[in-house]
């Protein structure tokens, strides 16, 4: 082993002076974008606007567009939500939980992630909503507003529970993303060439002048607003699967549910960054700001997460076996060799087989092949969601309810959308904002910190 | 130039020319100082002597008393405003708050917490400060660790300073002034600017309110029992007015007949036509009084009394049925009473969906039953009266409200006539 562990990893990489870093995260936010961005967008606006059709058609004629039936009815909007706030999670665990452990590598992708998080949660929140039938009257079913006829909402429904464990981590994840921004638009304004460039960047900066009695506080609430997010980020996740393991259907009333969902969140989350910063780090030149070091730790949290998503999934048919349950049994049986045995298959080889092969040094750190694991990760974990779902409602306790659910193409529609949203949403932030919190790369690149104070 | 100096101002190079910069100057007992780096250097708050930040204290505060807060809000709606009991739980599910309560924390806590550091510890939005679009502001967001000591410093002294950042080995000295419009400038509460854009911000305020409170999130509040914020089968509906033929449910194909369908041959005003032809098939036998009374009790008691005495449960909410003992009720045959039952009457809904034949016979004979009976009284139905709709004296109230003999009389006509 030639690696010397007593000395820190170098985070930027070619040595570059703070002008150069500087320079090199600003530089999209000041050209005009080249033609691939212009072609990506192309794509994820297409998406968008047959997402966009898809929901107008819902909205128009009503949920009767959708596959769901009975007893299947909750399908793919709660797939799809699910899916999303998942792919939020790994944001967080980034931006917060890597923080509180001091993992330094973290510096270079947490501003990227935080956004993700944002932009996935509010991908995710529009399946609950538009699911609810009448949109339009959601603050009514929503939250507790005081109405009318005197109603208020349920406190003791797990799928309240998630209305306020999902906007309150939307709420938590843009302020703690805002008030990382702030020293950003400072710079930004202070490198302003024109007069409503720095106007803009004047308000949202607030007038931050780097001082240090204000970083003192500003670290303190970002030390606050981490501690804050990492239960928060576990807590999102396990409301959600509340939703399904505090009712009484077999193959979703199990108390394993809560970690394995968190798991399986940043599973899914972790393969949701990486693809994206793949993509970035090519198209808007930092590869040096984002090194190989960082995506190859990024990959081995992929395999670990993807080992515990197995653990679960093995563990989940040992105790239908072992509980003596019947219909817990059957179940399990049925998800793996039922009538969505194809569904099943999918999910366990894209999430457990596929990335062993991260157990490779030399295939988490090359390119194309973690690329594609990625993905896989993402349909699979698409896929787990689907199961979950789909199996144990189509099948519950009474056969002759039984159903086989088919989604229509209105589904599909939406389910493109919603990939249309999230890229244009990640697509415009790389595009109009720092993808690389500034400060935080300073502080963790060469010769940034004094030298007789720790030698951090 | 008698512009007015804010601060003394001196760039270094590296993090560690910079910390020993701000040991020296709070060692030499300056105050008002202040570093500026382009991010959070360690171990500058020790060499500046600043004591920690007690945001934290801030956080707990205020999590923990909305926590107590929304503890209190749940259990006043699930117990005090409208108790229910929901899947067996006691009222009161203290576990099953749980999760909101430590959203709510969370929320609040990270929130407020951000909200006083920004507003009451740096006092910000502020771009009017000094510092902004000097030369040494550019530097220090970007590559240079600057310090500055302020002109209001007890100590303040420019060439004691000038020379104690020399000798720090400062690569650049300089002066920030303040901004002469900045300082000068005087805000004019009677300001036409200020008053438009006063006016501008009601304006938006007071619609915005009114648009979230009486379109957006109207309800509209209960009122009679036929205005219901529903979509009514085969009827044109507000919710699904933008669907296909704006309708709830598509129109059957015509001609099509429900199963067991017997057509009644009566329209809803061909009352006395109905009265000549229809014969009362059943006798009033105590079997078929008992379903009488059972059904209407169910279907008829609501709105005519428990005995038809027009003395309606739903006072106050919906217009009473009639006095069945009265006269022109009496005059009635059987047939004339079971079409009114059937097809309704002014304003009383059509019960041939809900009601079969033979159960509507039933009614008639129990009606005949109550008309001829006026003058009995049923005690055990009377006393139910009282306990479940309160005494004599607020039924008595209550007669007065909704008329006395002379206008029950007045509808005696309506009903007639229907």
């Amino acid at each position: 082993m030639s690696t010397d562990f007593s000395k820190d990893p170098i985070l930027v990489e070619g040595n570059k002076t703070f002008k150069e870093i500087d320079d090199a995260i600003v530089a999209p936010l000041d050209r005009m974008p080249d033609i691939r961005f212009f072609i990506a967008l192309g794509v994820t606006l297409t998406l968008l606007a047959i997402g966009a059709y898809a929901l107008y058609v819902s909205l128009i004629s009503g949920t009767g567009e959708w596959g769901n039936n009975n007893p299947v009815g909750w399908a793919w909007p709660i797939v799809n939500f699910v899916f999303w706030v998942g792919i939020g999670h790994a944001g967080t665990l980034i931006s917060a939980i890597l923080f509180l452990f001091r993992q330094r590598w973290r510096n270079g992708i947490a501003r990227f992630a935080e956004a993700m998080t944002i932009f996935a949660v509010i991908t995710a929140m529009i399946f609950p909503i538009i699911h609810t039938g009448r949109p339009w009257m959601a603050v009514v079913y929503l939250l507790p507003y005081p109405n009318q006829h005197n109603l208020w909402v349920n406190f003791t429904s797990p799928l309240l529970w998630d209305v306020f464990a999902v906007s309150t981590y939307f709420t938590v994840s843009f302020v703690f993303w805002y008030v990382g921004l702030i020293p950003d638009f400072a710079v930004l304004r202070d490198r302003a060439t024109t007069k409503v460039k720095k106007v803009i960047y004047s308000i949202f900066s607030l007038g931050w002048r780097f001082s240090n009695r204000h970083w003192k506080h500003y670290e303190m609430v970002y030390l606050i607003l981490a501690g804050l997010a990492t239960p928060l980020v576990l807590s999102v996740h396990t409301i959600v699967s509340f939703d399904f393991a505090v009712s009484i259907i077999p193959g979703w009333h199990t108390t394993i549910f809560p970690p394995y969902f968190v798991a399986g969140a940043i599973f899914s989350g972790f393969a949701m960054v990486q693809n994206a910063l793949i993509v970035i780090r090519k198209v808007f030149d930092m590869k040096e700001l984002i090194p190989m070091k960082t995506l190859e730790t990024m990959n081995k949290i992929i395999m670990l997460t993807g080992l515990m998503v197995g653990y679960a999934y093995s563990m989940e048919f040992f105790i239908a076996w072992y509980s003596g349950s019947q219909p817990e049994s059957f179940t399990f049986l049925n998800r793996a060799m039922g009538p969505y045995w194809w569904a099943y298959w999918i999910m366990f080889s894209c999430n457990v087989f596929i990335p062993q092969l991260f157990w490779s040094k030399k295939i988490r750190s090359s390119i194309i092949p973690m690329f594609i694991i990625a993905m896989f990760v993402n349909v699979g974990m698409w896929f787990e969601r689907f199961v979950i779902t789909v199996t144990s409602l189509s099948r519950d306790y009474l056969p002759s309810s039984w159903a086989y659910f088919k989604p229509t193409m209105i589904d599909f529609g939406l389910l493109l959308g919603s990939f249309g949203l999230f890229f244009t949403l990640v697509l415009l932030f790389v595009r109009f904002l720092p993808a690389i919190s500034i400060p935080e790369i300073k502080a963790v690149s060469e010769g940034s910190q004094p030298s007789h104070h720790g030698g951090h | 130039m008698n512009k007015k100096l804010y601060a003394l101002t001196a760039i270094f190079n590296s993090p560690d020319d910079i910390i020993h910069a701000a040991e020296k100057v709070s060692g030499e007992g300056y105050e008002n100082f202040d570093v500026n780096t382009p991010y959070p250097i360690h171990g500058m708050d020790p060499a500046m002597k600043l004591k920690p930040s007690r945001l934290g204290y801030f956080t707990i505060v205020i999590g923990l008393f909305f926590m107590s807060l929304m503890a209190y809000f749940m259990y006043w709606v699930q117990t005090i405003d409208y108790g229910q009991v929901i899947g067996g739980k006691p009222m009161f599910a203290l576990p099953s708050y749980v999760p909101i309560l430590f959203e709510i924390t969370i929320l609040t806590g990270a929130v407020l917490t951000v909200k006083i550091m920004i507003g009451f510890f740096f006092k910000f939005p502020n771009n009017a400060h000094p510092i902004h679009d000097s030369e040494y502001a550019k530097i220090t967001s970007s590559d240079g660790f600057g310090i500055l000591i302020e002109s209001d410093d007890p100590k303040f002294n420019e060439e004691e300073i000038n020379s104690m950042f020399k000798d720090l080995g400062s690569k650049k000295i300089g002066k920030i002034y303040f901004d002469e419009s900045e300082i000068t400038h005087k805000n004019n509460p009677f300001d036409f600017k200020f008053i438009i854009g006063l006016f501008v911000i009601a304006g938006i305020t007071s619609l915005s309110v009114y648009l979230h409170m009486n379109k957006l999130l109207y309800i509209a509040p209960f009122n009679w029992m036929e205005v219901q914020d529903r979509g009514d089968v085969f009827e044109e509906s507000d919710f699904a007015s933008f669907a296909d033929l704006g309708m709830t449910m598509r129109m059957p194909v015509e001609g099509t007949v429900p199963r067991g369908f017997i057509p009644y041959q009566f329209g809803k005003y061909e009352k006395d036509a109905a009265g000549k032809a229809l014969v009362n098939p059943y006798t009033a036998d105590s079997t078929n009084l008992e379903l009488g009374k059972r059904k209407f009790l169910t279907h008829c008691s609501h709105c005519h009394g428990d005995n038809g005495h027009g003395d309606s449960r739903l006072k106050g909410i919906y217009p009473p049925g009639p006095d069945l003992r009265m006269d022109l009720y009496k005059g009635y045959n059987d047939g004339v009473l079971y079409h009114i039952i059937t097809k309704g009457g002014a304003i009383m809904p059509a019960h041939e969906s809900q009601i079969t034949r033979k159960e509507r016979w039933a009614i008639v004979n129990y009606i005949r039953v109550l008309q001829n009976t006026e003058s009995a009284t049923q005690e055990t139905s009377s006393e139910d009266d009282d306990d479940m709709w309160g005494d004599d004296d607020e039924s008595g109230d209550d007669e007065d409200m909704w008329g006395d003999e002379e206008e029950s009389g007045d509808d005696e006509d309506m009903w007639g006539d229907e």
